[in-house]
């Protein structure tokens, strides 16, 4: 047997705080981002991303990183790299943002929490060793940046996730979709934000690495709360049509191109208030009235086979038209599902498009994002 | 029943009386892999070569290809696996099997290993 996929092997790299509970949970590792990752559990896969569907799921994602922004000028200084609005991000308010580059491509997707004396960005792990020299570079001078590198990040997802995590401090069942606080939890002080990566209502908890192992023991005590593997994640948040950085999106896609542009608000907009000012402003302000040339769309291939990533797809003529960025098996829909870029012409009609799997043509439909719907806690208009 | 023989690739070749080969991925192989969705089987009458990727299994994530351990013609092969994929990963050695060949060079069955000589090879991978 041979693998054709970068998904298994012999796990490397840097351990998390919680490394000795994933031991002791029998996990298989891989290498992610100079991570040694829980892949999965005994349980495998499928059944890991169908529990945290129907109950919660336990997620260690102390890979990511975490970076502080301190100082008067902070927000006005984040702008400077970013077409979202974070001068008018209120106080325990969290939101999705691109760092754009000087073409209008993502150099990373970050979510962006007002912590009130600073500003918290969480950003991706195979990411985070570009994105710090980026940002003292460009905003050293502006605001004090720290990274937060003694912190772990579990996320707690599904729809028993509130119920588990209202027991580590009174009210955190009432959180607002991403609203953020910051709970004492045993002592230890966390940061608590409504949010996720899997469409399903849940958290993501920062805690001082000491205490990260007893806060997951407490967690997983309750009912209905297991680990959940990088595996599931993948599939997770492919199902909720969600980007993986890298895949879905990277230097070379816009946020226009990749459907982000909810992130580009009209006040930063072209004739907003503080419009523009970002890399890559007069590119997506160009592509914003020309039209992207390209679009993410979800895909549905015809059979049981996935289609993977760089699968070309063809028109009825045999031309390529686009080609597939994520693809995997949907445990929720038991079908394969993919997500991937089409050429704007193809992405607007109803034309019929194929893909060659091991020399066969396979058809594949288009349809909407996300595959499974979202079930997030919503309590305000914030996307 | 003779025992089963082993390629270093992770599949196993069961010789049975009618002279015929069952083939298939060991234990080891279904749990690196993980829960297999699908799997890809070669059409009947297929002549294949020894090592040629002629099946393959996909996890949810990942696919691999199954390398045929002898030459030989193909004479059936697992259909329900495209209904229950999961047998592979539940029964890898028995209802998981993927296809049966009528090998053409039987003596590349005795460059195969025998269970002891796997579980060894295994070890020495972990």
């Amino acid at each position: 047997m041979t693998q054709t996929s970068a998904d298994e092997g012999i796990a490397d790299g840097r351990r998390t705080p919680l490394h000795e509970l994933h031991v002791q949970a029998e996990a298989q590792f891989t290498e992610f981002a100079g991570w040694q990752m829980a892949l999965r559990y005994p349980e495998g896969t499928l059944r890991e991303h169908l529990h945290t569907r129907a109950h919660a799921g336990l997620f260690d994602i102390s890979h990511m990183g975490q970076i502080a922004l301190r100082g008067a000028r902070r927000a006005a200084a984040l702008e400077a790299l970013t077409p979202a609005d974070v001068i008018d991000l209120p106080a325990g308010r969290q939101r999705y943002a691109l760092l754009t580059n000087r073409g209008g491509g993502i150099i990373d997707d970050i979510v962006v929490a007002n912590m009130g004396a600073e500003l918290l960005l969480v950003v991706n792990a195979a990411r985070t060793a570009t994105v710090l020299p980026y940002l003292v570079e460009e905003i050293g001078s502006a605001c004090e940046i720290r990274h937060l590198d003694d912190l772990a990040l579990l996320a707690v997802q599904g729809p028993e996730a509130a119920a588990a995590v209202e027991t580590l401090a009174a009210g955190l069942g009432d959180l607002p979709f991403q609203s953020v606080c910051t709970p004492e939890i045993d002592g230890a002080p966390c940061r608590v934000s409504r949010s996720g990566y899997t469409g399903e209502d849940g958290y993501e908890i920062a805690v001082p690495a000491p205490d990260a192992c007893d806060l997951a023991r407490r967690l997983l005590a309750q009912e209905g709360v297991r680990w959940i593997g990088l595996g599931a994640r993948d599939s997770l948040r492919l199902e909720a049509g969600l980007c993986l950085y890298g895949h879905d999106i990277d230097d070379t896609t816009t946020p226009l191109a990749a459907g982000l542009g909810w992130t580009w608000p009209t006040v930063r907009r072209p004739g907003g208030a503080r419009a523009g000012g970002f890399p890559g402003a007069g590119e997506l302000a160009d592509e914003l009235a020309a039209g992207s040339a390209t679009r993410r769309v979800g895909l549905l291939p015809e059979g049981r086979a996935p289609l993977r990533e760089n699968t070309g797809l063809l028109d009825e003529d045999g031309n390529i038209v686009g080609r597939i960025t994520s693809g995997l098996f949907s445990p929720t829909l038991g079908r394969p599902i993919a997500m991937g870029y089409l050429r704007a012409d193809h992405a607007a009609a109803a034309t019929t498009l194929r893909a060659m799997l091991r020399g066969r043509a396979l058809t594949v439909a288009r349809a909407a994002l996300p595959f499974v719907p979202h079930r997030y806690q919503r309590k305000s208009n914030e996307p | 029943m003779s025992e089963l023989k082993y390629s270093r690739d992770h599949e196993w070749l069961h010789m049975e009386p009618d002279g015929t080969a069952t083939i298939g991925i060991t234990d080891y192989a279904q749990k690196e892999l993980g829960d297999v969705v699908y799997v890809e089987l070669p059409e009947v009458g297929r002549e294949v070569r020894q090592g040629e990727e002629a099946a393959v299994v996909e996890s949810v994530k990942a696919a691999s290809e199954v390398r045929m351990p002898v030459a030989g013609t193909v004479v059936a092969v697992n259909t329900a696996l495209a209904e229950h994929p999961e047998t592979v990963n539940v029964d890898p050695s028995g209802d998981g099997w993927f296809l049966k060949l009528k090998p053409s060079s039987p003596d590349q069955i005795t460059g195969l290993m025998s269970e002891a000589e796997y579980q060894a090879y295994v070890a020495g991978i972990k």
